[in-house]
């Protein structure tokens, strides 16, 4: 976190000033861990088994809160007698389909439970489709009804036993042989995060994209969700999962996406197959009767589309759904690439991205532009990916010709953040707003100009069609107020759009709940909704901390509602009343028959807290006085997730699909349900069962230095950071340096089945050994800034990685993997690929070679 | 005025090098280059002419070794084993000029483009500069340095032109986690000392301050820090003397030679005379 989020980190040093206990876990020891109270050194790609360790000493210690855990999540709920699981199967959960590696997710739903996830049991599509995503705001559909429980917590099926089974075996020694992480050092973290949680204390966790960009990523976020749910530590103060973003409005860029599979606010876009009609692709959102406040889907979706189409959206034509355009597969990052590869997809738009360097498999994502007719990059600098056609690598081995390359490459310069208005939204889901503070430079142009002026002028030239499939295009409401010499779209009423209006008057929505689903209001992202009340820009407010409450809901605008701590109803007990004083947040006003406290509350303000739904209620009337996770179907946390994900109701560990050794817990090796794309262009570093993994016998970890940004397009060519981290370099302990004869200061170059890519050395004791099933375990690390643009130059660390995917959200797996490491430069030109060849020749990998993705019998049972 | 400084907490520096940025940004530093120094994350490597804020990184094992020469002399790391690495510290130094309370590159200065300010800090002039270079031995830590491609000394201002204005200077003004504190000196000194203190009960007993004690060789320094080792594991020198100090003494003694010199060739003239 001090390493890329240093002003972010002044507050850990905040907390840290005030007696916070900080602990810093990372395969390599960073500028966080140099100002950590305790650094845990852990093999990369192993966090599930030292997090299932974790759970597992909670259980077996019962030092969960046991109040919190009863009345707030689903432990105590009844599982399907038909659920298996991955103890039982090796590493596999029940409903295991071999031939396509994915699962049918009938077995594990709750007892009675229907599946109900978009696309049904088979998990197939939504893997496709990265399915899961949706559930960013909130969790999948349940079918109307009660859940059995047992609230002793003793049925062998209630989800607090199955929790019990299943990390069982993650036990201290287990952790030591699994992770590289000492007995000693593993027991402390358990007890400085148990003793700091409860009524009087809790804890926060912090994870960034070392985290999530993993095979398993979203299990990993799922498993630190367990343990804080057991904990009690979600809803309240000084609590939570903060997961810390890659970029300054990455939060904002899902909110209202730039993602292939949703549609603003986590609408799913429609898919063909699964959404034929209007009510069918509502009725996926929500199920009918479904209790919590995601039953209002349809109001939320009406409304969208109304934003779109305004009057021409109307109740006759289904609000003009038809005119969205629909999903037939994975359209993501990674099959986009390959299709650009494979001829199919032929144009490319890149705004603020630079793949050449910034993705996974980069040889892969230069082959891909380089086969476009054509390619549009808005930039603040001539980045790699619009220049890979004339010096990029493949022009050097000879694999792209500059005089025969067809791309016709666009550059358009962009407008940095301080030449265009808007807000950034962050991690705290916290909208602030930005002034310009300068004009852009000549051509430069922020990204509303550039799309608000594209779809005029396209619209333009659509004028008079009379083909049905330009409406879509004409229809739009597309009328932004402009200003300024070059005709700049207002962002602010891209804002009040967002926020929603009545569509008679225009007069802007204040909460989600005025939303129709009658086409009588209009809503852009109706998790905005309240950003603009009462035709107040209540993002661009800045009251400073001083004249307010400590909780400051005067500075900027969170979604939803304003509210700065997600679930707040959990930070007081089920009776209404603060856990402790200590931690008092949220708490149930008896003489005003209301919830007050510093936040605005998560819960309906004036529900009781003995509140009981009647027989048969649906949607907000349909929870509890004490069901305090509101967007979950069933009001519960979810430390079991009957459905929703694509890998597995529960968290288990997996190998990273590349890794030197053999998976300690289970005969499944890697994750089986991971999106595998296999293709002699993609071919993946052999790993246990499979032969010659010793050919790749290194961890390979790669990460982010505070002086660089990302791909680098906005550090290596500004002097005074380029300055700072002037080369591409390789961290390497003194332990490995000794064995492959590496000198401090010296060239080395590292390979995998890709690519080699050369680095200088820096030795150095931040790099551990660590000790793993017996042998001693090396791990690499290298930063991914360089590319060949800028000021400093250097080999990409991501043309070293193939491409794997999470099934659940299609994230790629490149912050961990294995490769070799030699002294001395790489070879250049053609003989770069010949090199290549040889560790393919080595590893025994041929072009029809498919990597094994089970590799355990899922027909056994033990 | 109240004399202004900084007081530089290393305990709580990340080492993001905003300090080094913001600095070069406001002052229009030029670039130091582009040099990979393999000191572990310092790439910077000195208080240089275009470098007036330098952070220091210093890998070591736990308990402090021996001491065996500056930071970086040696790659760091060569000297360990995976066992007990956990022990292992990073410490993290943002220098700075230390606007001396007796300045020996003032005292040195033939022009008087160097001065010293109504905020008792110490400032070069660069339009009175005429680069004869006697400020840069004088430096008792080596800070004030020639630019090569203008001949002329240069160093921090302690922004000058901000503080002048009521502003902060620019390195405490980006430092994210205050470990860089601008203020009136005698207020700063009252912290570190609290600070020192906290440190000391919360178990750090290598907490220590550098530069603030004006009895030392250099009447206390305008920026001083507080350091977590001896201030030789950050390159800064133990026991800092101004260098102007001697010179007194060594003019009397020069005079004394001299007189002695000129007694002696009258006596030379007068044993000749009579001969």
């Amino acid at each position: 976190m001090a390493e890329c989020h240093p002003v972010g980190f002044q507050w850990v040093m905040e907390a840290k000033d005030r007696g916070a206990t900080v602990i810093h876990v990372d395969p390599r020891f960073t500028r966080t861990s140099a100002l950590a109270d305790r650094y845990v050194p852990i093999r990369a790609g192993t966090d599930i088994a030292f997090l299932g360790g974790i759970v597992n000493y909670i259980l077996a210690n019962e030092l969960d809160f046991r109040e919190y855990v009863l009345a707030y999540t689903n432990a105590a709920t009844i599982i399907s007698e038909d659920f298996r699981d991955a103890e039982d199967i090796d590493g596999l959960f029940s409903g295991f389909k071999p031939d396509r590696h994915a699962y049918d997710s009938t077995t594990w739903q709750y007892e009675g439970q229907p599946t109900l996830t978009a696309g049904g049991a088979d998990t197939n599509n939504q893997r496709a489709t990265a399915g899961p995503l949706l559930h960013e705001s909130h969790g999948p559909p349940l079918a109307a009804g009660d859940h059995r429980r047992d609230e002793t917590l003793r049925d062998p099926r209630c989800v607090y036993q199955i929790l019990k089974r299943h990390f069982a075996r993650y036990t201290p020694e287990v952790v030591e042989a699994t992770c590289g992480v000492s007995r000693e050092a593993f027991q402390a973290v358990c007890e400085a995060w148990t003793r700091n949680s409860g009524r009087e204390r809790t804890t926060a966790l912090v994870y960034s994209v070392g985290w999530t960009q993993h095979s398993v990523g979203v299990q990993y976020i799922r498993t630190g969700a367990i343990i804080q749910a057991l904990l009690g530590n979600m809803g309240r103060p000084g609590g939570g999962i903060l997961a810390l973003r890659g970029h300054a409005s990455i939060q904002g860029s899902t909110d209202v996406p730039t993602l292939f599979n949703l549609l603003p606010g986590y609408l799913p876009m429609p898919h063909h197959a699964l959404h034929p009609t209007f009510d069918a692709w509502v009725g996926s959102m929500s199920a009918p009767d479904q209790k919590g406040f995601w039953a209002s889907a349809r109001a939320y979706a009406t409304s969208l589309l109304k934003a779109y189409w305004g009057d021409a959206a109307t109740a006759d034509n289904d609000y003009c759904y038809d005119y969205l355009p629909r999903m037939t597969g994975d359209h993501g990052t990674y099959e986009t690439a390959l299709s650009m590869i494979d001829g199919t997809v032929k144009g490319y738009f890149l705004l603020g991205q630079n793949p050449a360097v910034g993705s996974a498999h980069g040889r892969a994502q230069r082959l891909g532009m380089a086969n476009l007719d054509w390619l549009v990059v808005r930039d603040l600098f001539m980045i790699e990916s619009a220049t890979f056609w004339k010096d990029g690598p493949e022009v050097a081995t000879g694999e792209v010709v500059p005089e025969r390359c067809a791309t016709e490459v666009f550059f358009l310069p962009a407008a940095s953040h301080v030449e265009k208005e808007g807000t950034f939204t962050q991690t705290q889901r916290l909208l602030q707003w930005r002034e310009k503070a300068v004009e852009p430079p000549g051509d430069a142009r922020s990204e509303l100009w550039f799309f608000y002026h594209l779809g005029r002028i396209i619209r333009r030239k659509l004028a008079g069609s009379t083909q049905a499939r330009d409406r879509a295009i004409l229809d739009l409401t597309w009328d932004y107020p402009e200003s300024g010499a070059e005709s700049d779209p207002s962002a602010e009423a891209v804002l009040k759009e967002l926020n929603g209006y009545e569509v008679a008057t225009g007069k802007p929505l204040s909460t989600y709940v005025q939303a129709r689903d009658d086409g009588s209001t209009a809503v852009g992202c109706w998790i905005y909704t309240g950003v603009y009340a009462d035709g107040v820009n209540q993002a661009a407010r800045r009251k400073p901390g001083s004249e307010q409450s400590w909780v400051a809901l005067e500075w900027g605008w969170s979604w939803p509602l304003n509210r700065r701590i997600l679930y707040n109803r959990a930070s007081a007990d089920p009776q209404g009343r603060p856990w402790s004083e200590r931690k008092a947040y949220i708490r149930w006003d008896d003489k005003q028959g209301k919830w007050i406290g510093p936040d605005v509350p998560d819960f309906e303000p004036t529900k009781h807290p003995e509140y009981r739904p009647p027989e048969g209620a649906t949607g907000p009337a349909g929870l509890a006085g004490d069901d305090a996770f509101i967007m979950q179907a069933d009001g519960k946390a979810w430390l079991y997730v009957p459905s929703g994900l694509i890998d597995g109701p529960l968290p288990t560990h997996y190998e990273p699909v590349e890794s030197p050794i053999r998976n300690p817990l289970y005969g499944q090796q890697a994750n089986p349900a991971r999106r595998a794309y296999q293709r002699p262009d993609n071919q993946l570093n052999p790993s246990p069962p499979e032969a010659h993994s010793d050919v790749f016998p290194y961890v390979l970890a790669v990460g982010r230095l505070t002086e660089h940004h990302t791909a680098g397009g906005m550090s290596r060519n500004l002097r005074y950071l380029a300055e700072l981290q002037p080369a591409m370099f390789v961290e390497v302990s003194p332990e490995l340096a000794a064995e492959r004869g590496l000198e401090h200061l010296g060239w080395a170059h590292l390979v995998t089945l890709r690519s080699a890519i050369e680095a200088r050395v820096v030795v150095t004791e931040r790099i551990t050994p660590l000790r793993v099933g017996g042998r001693v375990l090396h791990q690499i690390w290298v930063p991914y800034h360089w590319g060949g643009q800028g000021l400093t130059r250097g080999d990409s660390a991501n043309d070293l990685f193939g491409i794997v995917l999470d099934p659940n959200v299609l994230i790629q797996e490149n912050k961990v993997g294995t490769c070799d490491i030699r002294p001395g430069r790489r070879p250049t030109g053609p003989a770069l690929r010949d090199y290549i060849a040889e560790y393919h020749r080595r590893a025994g990998v041929t072009p029809e070679r498919r990597s094994p993705i089970v590799t355990t019998d899922p027909h056994r049972e033990d | 005025m109240d004399r202004m400084g900084f007081f530089t907490d290393t305990s709580v520096c990340i080492g993001c090098k905003a300090c080094e940025v913001a600095c070069k940004e406001w002052n229009e530093v030029p670039s130091h280059g582009l040099n990979l120094l393999g000191m572990s994350f310092d790439n910077t490597g000195a208080l240089t002419a275009n470098s007036w804020r330098h952070v220091a990184f210093v890998e070591q094992p736990r308990p402090a070794p021996d001491f065996l020469g500056m930071p970086g002399s040696h790659p760091p790391g060569q000297n360990g084993s995976a066992d007990g690495r956990s022990d292992f510290r990073w410490l993290m130094m943002s220098d700075v000029c230390k606007h001396c309370t007796h300045a020996a590159c003032l005292d040195v200065c033939p022009t008087g483009a160097l001065f010293r300010t109504e905020f008792e800090t110490v400032v070069v002039q660069e339009d009175i500069c005429n680069g004869c270079g006697n400020c840069i031995p004088a430096c008792p830590y080596g800070v004030i340095d020639k630019r090569e491609n203008d001949g002329r000394a240069w160093k921090c201002t302690l922004c000058y032109d901000r503080i002048g204005a009521g502003m902060t200077p620019a390195c405490a003004q980006a430092c994210p986690t205050e470990s860089i504190q601008y203020g009136r000196l005698d207020e700063l000194r009252e912290r570190a000392e609290r600070r020192v203190e906290r440190l000391h009960a919360d178990g750090v007993p290598e907490a220590r301050l550098y530069g603030h004690d004006p009895g030392d060789g250099v009447g206390g320094d305008g920026a001083f820090f507080l350091l977590l080792d001896e201030p030789e594991v950050y390159g800064l020198p133990p026991d800092p003397v101004v260098t102007t100090r001697d010179l007194p003494r060594m003019w009397r003694q020069a005079g004394l030679a001299a007189l002695t010199m000129a007694a002696a060739v009258a006596a030379a003239f007068i044993w000749r005379s009579p001969s």
